[in-house]
């Protein structure tokens, strides 16, 4: 007898068993193994096909990527290495390319000397960027993303800064006469911070240039549109063509909307044009037939031609995504509106472009990864786009005749590292988006 | 330049439209203080871009040469890459003030297409190439062959109205670019490969082993290669036709870029004399300096110098000169007199 | 909207037509119009003058002159000899059945993905995820002119499938039953011939096989009497209870009526055979066709896959575990319950891929295959120099297929949407 506990006391365990590992099949590699991969005949199947095909792309392109070259100054001297190091026979990938033409395929045929400017003009980008893109960031910056678009039309193109800095004070005439008309008659003052800026860039622009640069020459050294190309062209494109086209696009979204027959009918008629044609056939306009369309004798670059096309281009995308964001919005958002006694335009400046811009904001950076992902076209209207003229002029090198994969390769990895990251922030936003609503 | 900007050329544009069409393309050149030339995008010994963007060849050799005739200096051109597509509205929309595009002169290209052909700076055919091992020995032999073919030239046209004449059939492979056709014809994509004899021996040299690929003796066409114009600007087709004539009647005098400096102190020979501008005011009558034969044939040697050092024997490509050479030596190149 | 309280009666005012919320959209409306048909008077008036300063026309005239080029793939009848017209009507249907095929190679594979991704298979859904995003995130361009380098690259040529009598073996070997061989040139592949043929109708468009024409009418009869025969089943079950076996009848009446008047016109199946240099006996099918389908339809394979995913994760949970409470397999689950859902969130996207699949069908001029663009917008625009008259009448043509197909589709669409009562 030990202890002296009364036979009605219950029993207390004091002391907790330590629990037993779960038996071998339902823990650890071998579960997961079961339940995800081999839970069934059919999915075990499908494993062992998918482990087929892995194992037929890694044994088919891992030696090749493995037995790259990267000094090498042809693709003679790059199959002579792999033959002395893997014997011969084995295949092998000639990075030495990338290496020998990376400033070609960042920049293009741009001045080497001058490398520094699209470099700051693309740092400025992501500056400029981050206000529109976070806001936790204080919206003051906003201003800097303001200014933004000409300071990189100057840097990347050069020449006089005068020119550049007149279409912004055309648009600060524009906006100050806006602020002092609109307290007395809204009408007038869109009218007035419409036309004239307009005349203003017509007709005073370019003698006050003239004066100025005669007076005080600011100038760096100008770069022809010719010269750009590769990423760069690529970005120019993309991001130039998405910005012009949001102001378009929100007016034409506005348009398609609108009570007015007319308006509407327009707005559907060019949205539905633009959506209906592919982008190559509007290339060609840019560079076969705007000439006809324009006055005699106007000529301008093709670039510019290109950013025109691709502008009306992707407007007529954003219009359709902002206009699901108009669509999303509450109808109880409209009434207050009305209800507060706002005309149209304050209604749509207050009250509904403000939300329906942000709900519309993933769908406008996936156009602009499709924006981007279109600017390769540009190879087919004589233009040194990244993806197939780059590497057509460097195959015209005797020194690299013959070389394929490699550009694939190099090429399809920076689109695809730009692409998934813009995907990823768009996704991240929309999943931000959703729990702001609710 | 402030053409550049966007706003600011949209606006030059509208400005300057009425009276920009009128003015002759000389003016044009002289005000811009560059010529803008339209060229190949990247055809090896004719028009290719560098590593670092300039621009060399038999065809850029000529822009090299109007610029410095007309501007004094060779490096004043302005290089317009043209596809296949877009070559002739470039020129016919004033892009380009003149395309120097392995372009064949042909009589609706001139008279419905509205150009001119001021002169002939290259006479070629179109060829066919194949591999040795095929024992194709014969154009004729190529009955249902497959054949690559560059869009957008005549030689599609050739070819159809060739296979139609020999009674035989073909498959034709449409190729983008001069790149692709290399790549499908050396892949096996194609049986033979057909474009001008001139391009058929530049891609035949930058093959890794071009003994294995023959080129057949049979020249289909005739193709004449020349700079074009837009049609009705005479005197630009002038400056355009006689710095060629210059540069190959350099050849037939012995003017060359090393002793033209010489020459044109004055020689014996009156023809030269006048030619460099030593004597006479040929330059003035077509409203270009007088030395304007000088600075052409100083850019890049006269016409044998160019030839031999961008398509010629010694380099890579590789090609005789045969119908291109002096008329003097059995060739078609014969120069006008200047005087 | 406008719930201003009307001004009071007086006589009409200039600046009402300004101010007055009841003439104001007028207003707009005729100052838009006023400016759109200003700006597209302007357009017409430079493009008349320009066409004038080149001595230039506009009229669509060449399209009777006779082409002089040849075309590599046609559907119809074409040789150099046929009008420029009618070479815009061998690349119209090229586009056409490069659309065609590609959309529903591009379906299959995106159902299949989308419902992969989701799979719980571990590999299988990260193998499928790896594809989608590597597909969406590169330009098509690219994968066209990889499918196309593959194609010539990799591919063997049609030497290679020669047995070596050495070694009595060939460095090459045929798939699907010795059917389907791959070339660097083309993909061969069986073709399908009438022994005891009844001839073809010619129309002016293209010869008509008569023996297709009535395999096809028998074809569409047997399945429409299939479906009554079905609808027959479902009346007797509805008052019975009792379901008729209706599967080997369904079976019956579909096929072996095709089949009787198959075998009846003597249809024969004619596998490509090596000859010479180059298979013969079947039909051989150009790498540029090849490469530009399967790079049409893996990119834009991989965005159905997103659309069909997004689409089954709309229906909710409660649907699948309904089906299961009610016994059923997941397979059936996915096909009886979930897809049916699903597909009313599936086909408005849906129709914008199959829109810009048909409208990237233009990169074919990255492959050479003969498509509108290259036929009209290309080549003929070359050879004639009208590009006004080309192109203008290629954008017009491409936005007339954009139109059919989005009509088809919204009509679809209308079937299939969850009618509200």
């Amino acid at each position: 007898m030990i202890g002296k506990t009364s036979p009605s006391a219950p029993y207390v365990r004091k002391l907790m068993l330590d629990p037993l590992p779960p038996p071998a099949k339902a823990s650890g590699v071998s579960l997961w193994l079961r339940e995800k991969l081999f839970s069934s005949w059919g999915n075990a199947f499908l494993t062992v096909i998918g482990i087929g095909l892995i194992w037929l792309l890694v044994s088919h392109f891992a030696p090749w990527f493995l037995h790259g070259v990267w000094n090498a100054d042809s693709l003679a001297a790059c199959r002579k290495t792999i033959a002395t190091t893997w014997g011969e026979g084995a295949s092998g990938a000639c990075w030495a390319v990338i290496r020998a033409r990376w400033n070609q395929f960042i920049f293009g045929f741009y001045p080497a000397e001058i490398y520094w400017r699209p470099v700051l003009t693309f740092v400025l980008f992501l500056l400029a960027l981050a206000p529109v893109l976070f806001s936790q960031l204080p919206r003051r910056l906003l201003w800097g993303s303001l200014v933004y678009p000409l300071v990189a039309i100057w840097l990347l193109w050069g020449g006089s800064v005068w020119p550049v800095a007149m279409i912004g004070v055309g648009f600060v005439i524009g906006a100050v006469l806006w602020r002092v008309l609109v307290a007395k008659n809204a009408i007038l003052a869109a009218l007035a911070a419409v036309v004239v800026p307009v005349l203003f860039w017509l007709f005073l622009t370019g003698p006050i240039d003239d004066l100025l640069g005669k007076v005080l020459p600011v100038s760096i050294q100008s770069v022809p549109s010719r010269q750009f190309g590769g990423f760069l062209l690529a970005i120019v494109l993309g991001a130039g063509g998405i910005v012009m086209s949001l102001p378009l696009g929100i007016v034409l979204a506005l348009g398609r909307r609108s009570d007015m027959f007319l308006v509407k009918m327009f707005s559907i008629g060019f949205i539905e044009f633009v959506r209906g044609v592919p982008l190559i056939a509007l290339l060609f306009v840019a560079s076969l037939l705007l000439n006809y369309f324009l006055p005699p004798g106007t000529n301008f670059d093709i670039i510019l031609r290109v950013m025109i096309l691709v502008t009306l281009f992707s407007a007529a995308y954003i219009a359709e995504v902002i206009r699901g964001g108009l669509a999303a919005l509450p109808r109880g958002q409209y009434e207050a509106a009305d209800a507060l006694g706002l005309d149209y335009w304050k209604a749509q400046r207050l009250i509904v472009l403000p939300q329906a811009l942000k709900i519309s904001i993933p769908g406008i950076v996936s156009s602009f990864i499709a924006m981007f992902k279109d600017t390769t076209l540009v190879t087919f209207v004589g233009l040194f786009e990244p993806l197939k003229s780059i590497p057509d002029t460097i195959r015209a090198d005797f020194a690299w005749k013959g070389i394929y994969w490699e550009f694939f390769v190099f090429v399809g990895a920076i689109f695809f590292i730009i692409n998934f990251g813009m995907s990823r922030y768009s996704m991240y936003l929309e999943r931000k988006l959703k729990r702001d609503n609710r | 330049m402030k053409t550049s900007v966007i706003f600011g050329t949209l606006v030059v544009a509208g400005l300057s439209a009425a009276g920009a069409a009128s003015a002759g393309t000389l003016d044009d050149v002289k005000a811009r203080g560059v010529v803008n030339c339209g060229v190949n995008t990247g055809l090896v010994g004719f028009a290719a871009p560098d590593a670092n963007g300039n621009w060399s060849g038999f065809d850029v050799a000529l822009c090299k040469a109007v610029a410095a005739a007309v501007l004094g200096d060779p490096a004043k051109v302005k290089y317009v890459p043209t596809t296949g597509q877009t070559r002739f509205t470039a020129l016919a929309s004033g892009e380009v003030d003149l395309l120097v595009r392995n372009t064949t002169r042909t009589f609706s290209r001139e008279t419905d297409l509205k150009m001119d052909f001021p002169a002939i700076n290259y006479y070629d055919g179109q060829g066919f190439m194949v591999r040795k091992d095929s024992g194709v020995t014969s154009a004729k032999e190529l009955n249902g062959a497959s054949v690559c073919i560059q869009t957008g030239t005549t030689t599609e046209l050739n070819l159809a109205d060739y296979f139609k004449s020999n009674g035989m059939t073909y498959q034709p492979i449409a190729i983008d670019s001069n790149a692709e056709g290399e790549q499908q014809f050396l892949a096996g994509a194609c049986d033979a490969y057909t474009t001008d004899a001139s391009g058929l021996a530049a891609t035949r040299a930058a093959f890794p082993s071009p003994q294995d690929y023959i080129i057949l003796p049979e020249i289909i066409s005739k193709e004449p290669l020349g700079p074009a114009v837009r049609h009705g600007d005479n005197n630009w087709g002038d400056i355009v036709g006689w710095t060629f004539y210059a540069l190959v009647a350099g050849e037939e005098y012995g003017v060359t870029a090393a002793n033209v400096d010489e020459l044109a102190k004055g020689t014996e020979n009156p023809e030269i004399n006048r030619l460099l501008g030593h004597e006479g005011n040929l330059g003035a009558m077509m409203g270009v300096p007088n030395d304007w034969a000088v600075k052409a044939i100083k850019a890049g040697g006269n016409y044998g110098e160019i030839f031999e050092a961008n398509i010629g024997e010694k380099t890579p490509i590789g090609l005789a000169r045969g119908l291109n050479a002096q008329w003097t030596q059995g060739g078609l190149m014969y120069a006008p007199p200047f005087r | 909207m406008t719930s201003a309280p009307d001004a009071p009666e007086q006589g009409f005012r200039l600046s009402q037509l300004i101010y007055d919320t009841r003439y104001r959209s007028l207003t707009i409306q005729v100052v838009v119009l006023i400016a759109v048909m200003a700006a597209a008077g302007w357009l017409v008036d430079n493009t008349v003058r320009n066409l004038h300063a080149l001595g230039k026309d506009f009229n669509f005239g060449f399209l009777w002159n006779r082409s002089g080029y040849d075309i590599a793939q046609y559907l119809i009848p074409y040789s150099n000899d046929s009008t420029h017209g009618r070479a815009m009507l061998v690349g119209l249907l090229n586009t056409v059945w490069i659309s065609v095929l590609g959309c529903a190679a591009a379906t299959v594979i995106g159902i299949f993905v989308g419902v992969l991704r989701l799979s719980k298979n571990w590999l299988v859904a990260r193998l499928m995820t790896v594809y989608v995003e590597t597909f969406r995130n590169i330009p098509v361009l690219l994968w066209i002119l990889v499918s196309m380098a593959v194609l010539t690259e990799i591919a063997p040529g049609p030497n290679e499938y020669k047995v070596n009598p050495a070694t009595g073996e060939a460095s090459a070997s045929m798939m699907l039953f010795d059917s389907v061989a791959f070339t660097n040139r083309y993909t061969a592949i069986p073709s399908a011939s009438f022994g005891r043929s009844l001839g073809t109708i010619d129309t002016p468009l293209m010869p008509v096989s008569v023996d297709w024409v009535l395999v096809f009418a028998v074809l569409a009869v047997s399945i429409w009497a299939n479906a009554r025969f079905r609808k027959w089943a479902d009346a007797v079950q509805e008052s019975t209870g009792a379901r008729p076996t209706t599967w080997w009848k369904s079976i019956l009446i579909v096929l072996v009526p095709v089949v009787v008047v198959a075998v009846a016109l003597g249809f024969r199946i004619h596998e490509p055979v090596l000859k010479g240099f180059n298979f013969v006996g079947g039909t051989n099918v150009s790498n540029s066709f090849v490469a530009l389908w399967a790079g049409l339809s893996l990119y834009t394979g991989a965005f159905i896959a997103e659309n069909v995913r997004a689409g089954i994760l709309s229906v909710s949970k409660g649907q699948s575990e309904a089906a299961f409470a009610l016994g059923l397999r997941p397979g059936r689950t996915m096909s009886l319950v979930i897809l049916p859902q699903a597909l009313r969130v599936i086909i408005p996207p849906l129709i914008s891929q199959y829109l810009n699949l048909m409208k990237n069908s233009s990169l074919a001029i990255a492959v050479g295959y003969m498509d509108l663009r290259g036929t009209l917008g290309g080549i003929t625009l070359n050879q004639t120099g009208r590009e006004l008259e080309c192109i203008l009448l290629m954008m017009l043509i491409y936005l007339g297929l954009s139109l059919v197909i989005s009509t088809v589709m919204n009509a679809f669409n209308r079937k299939v949407k969850l009618k509200e009562r």
